[in-house]
């Protein structure tokens, strides 16, 4: 996991309590008991967790730093840190238009970079199939938050107006039909095609791993960020970490 | 209510000292009791009256508590199933102090969050916490939101 890179290139060393299913909460203790031993041993605790809300609930039971390394389909800060950190090497972050490509239902980390932009006055367009869209939940908050949300049927329609385009997977198992998948992810892949008519500084981001979401030809254009943007992941956790043990 | 008409005897009787919940929208009283945690197997002498007929609304329910003052903070939850609901603190036949209820800006342990996958419904020692944004109430933990028929996720 890249957290624990990250802390032991700071010097640090980690303890890698397993997943929930091999550590004491299997036996049935639950996670407020095993953060509160925890945060014995150690100076900060990376928690990922299925359950949505644990790394709040985590924190209310822990005097150590709780730094959220995903909760279920909560948010994942981490990420989002390192997606703003991408963007923020090609550009200031304020008054974007960003376009969210993919799965926007379930992505989580679409989500969390959208709340983020959304304090940065961006403009957020989103491109997603018939039912994968942003939940009315997110689209409902992301406006009151002062967020413009503008929802297109094809990526063709507006990549010329974009500054950043971040592309998400659409999993396979979110259709019955394997042709119809076949079909419809055609639709959401990116080729150097159509980045003919793009803004230069134009940054594509992938949250990684990509299937084929953004056809190799992509990775030679002056637009990728993707690789960039996974190896900033590292550095980004190191801040993270050197930032609540301060 | 109707005590000085003897056609509309009364259906329960004053108190000496003790709590009127007056104005609870009718057929919520025994919802009421329940976000108050008063139920039989608790102490306090409880009478309740469903379906009374009023000037103000048609019809509406009324609680009374013996001996026992509930302070605002205690009812305002209350808000959510009857929020014309007005308190009446009874010493020595006296109404001594009336008040309307409000909605919390934050419910403790009142709500049950609707998202399956969210922490608090686990057997996690947290109470759910809902924040009231305008008319609906938003998950501390999992930003789930129910904005319609709040009184169904009472606890
Ligand atoms: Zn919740």
């Amino acid at each position: 996991m890249s957290f624990e890179s990250a802390m032991l290139r700071l010097g640090g060393s980690c303890m890698n309590l397993g997943g929930v299913e091999v550590s004491s909460m299997a036996k049935g203790e639950t996670l407020a008991d095993t953060i509160r031993v925890v945060s014995g041993y150690a100076d900060a605790i990376v928690l990922r967790h299925p359950k949505v809300g644990a790394a709040r609930l985590a924190s209310e039971f822990s005097d150590i730093p709780i730094l959220n390394g995903g909760d279920g389909a909560g948010q994942h800060p981490s990420q989002t840190l390192i997606d703003l950190y991408t963007i923020r090497q090609s550009m200031p972050l304020d008054n974007i238009e960003i376009g969210l490509i993919g799965d926007l239902m379930y992505g989580r980390t679409t989500h969390s970079l959208a709340y983020a932009l959304a304090r940065y006055n961006a403009r957020i367009h989103t491109i997603a199939p018939k039912g994968l869209g942003l939940p009315d939940s997110i689209h409902d908050n992301l406006v009151e938050k002062g967020a413009k949300v503008i929802e297109h049927d094809t990526i063709e329609e507006i990549i010329s107006e974009l500054d950043v385009l971040y592309v998400t997977r659409l999993q396979r198992e979110r259709f019955p039909d394997p042709a119809k998948f076949f079909d419809i992810s055609q639709g959401y892949r990116i080729t150097p095609s159509q980045l003919s008519d793009v803004k230069e500084h134009l940054a594509i981001l992938h949250p990684l791993p990509r299937v084929d979401e953004i056809d190799p030809a992509v990775d030679n254009t002056p637009y990728a960020r993707y690789f960039q943007q996974a190896r900033n992941g590292v550095p980004v956790r190191m801040a993270m970490l050197t930032e609540v043990m301060r | 209510m109707t005590e000085n008409n003897p056609e509309n005897t009364l259906v329960i009787n004053t108190i000496r000292d003790g709590t009127v919940i007056d104005h609870i929208t009718a057929g919520e009283a025994l919802i009421v009791l329940r976000i108050l945690g008063i139920t039989g197997s608790t102490s306090e002498c409880v009478s309740v009256a469903t379906n009374v007929t009023s000037e103000a609304l048609t019809k509406k329910d009324v609680v009374k508590i013996e001996n026992r003052e509930l302070k605002a903070k205690e009812v305002d939850r209350i808000a959510l199933v009857a929020p014309n609901a007005t308190i009446n603190i009874i010493r020595n036949y006296r109404v001594i102090d009336k008040k309307g209820v409000i909605i919390p800006s934050v419910l403790m342990g009142v709500l049950k969050c609707p998202n399956p996958c969210c922490i608090t419904n686990t057997n996690e020692p947290v109470l759910s916490r809902f924040e009231m944004l305008g008319k609906k109430a938003v998950c501390s933990y999992c930003d789930a939101v129910i904005s319609s028929d709040i009184s169904t996720h009472i606890i």
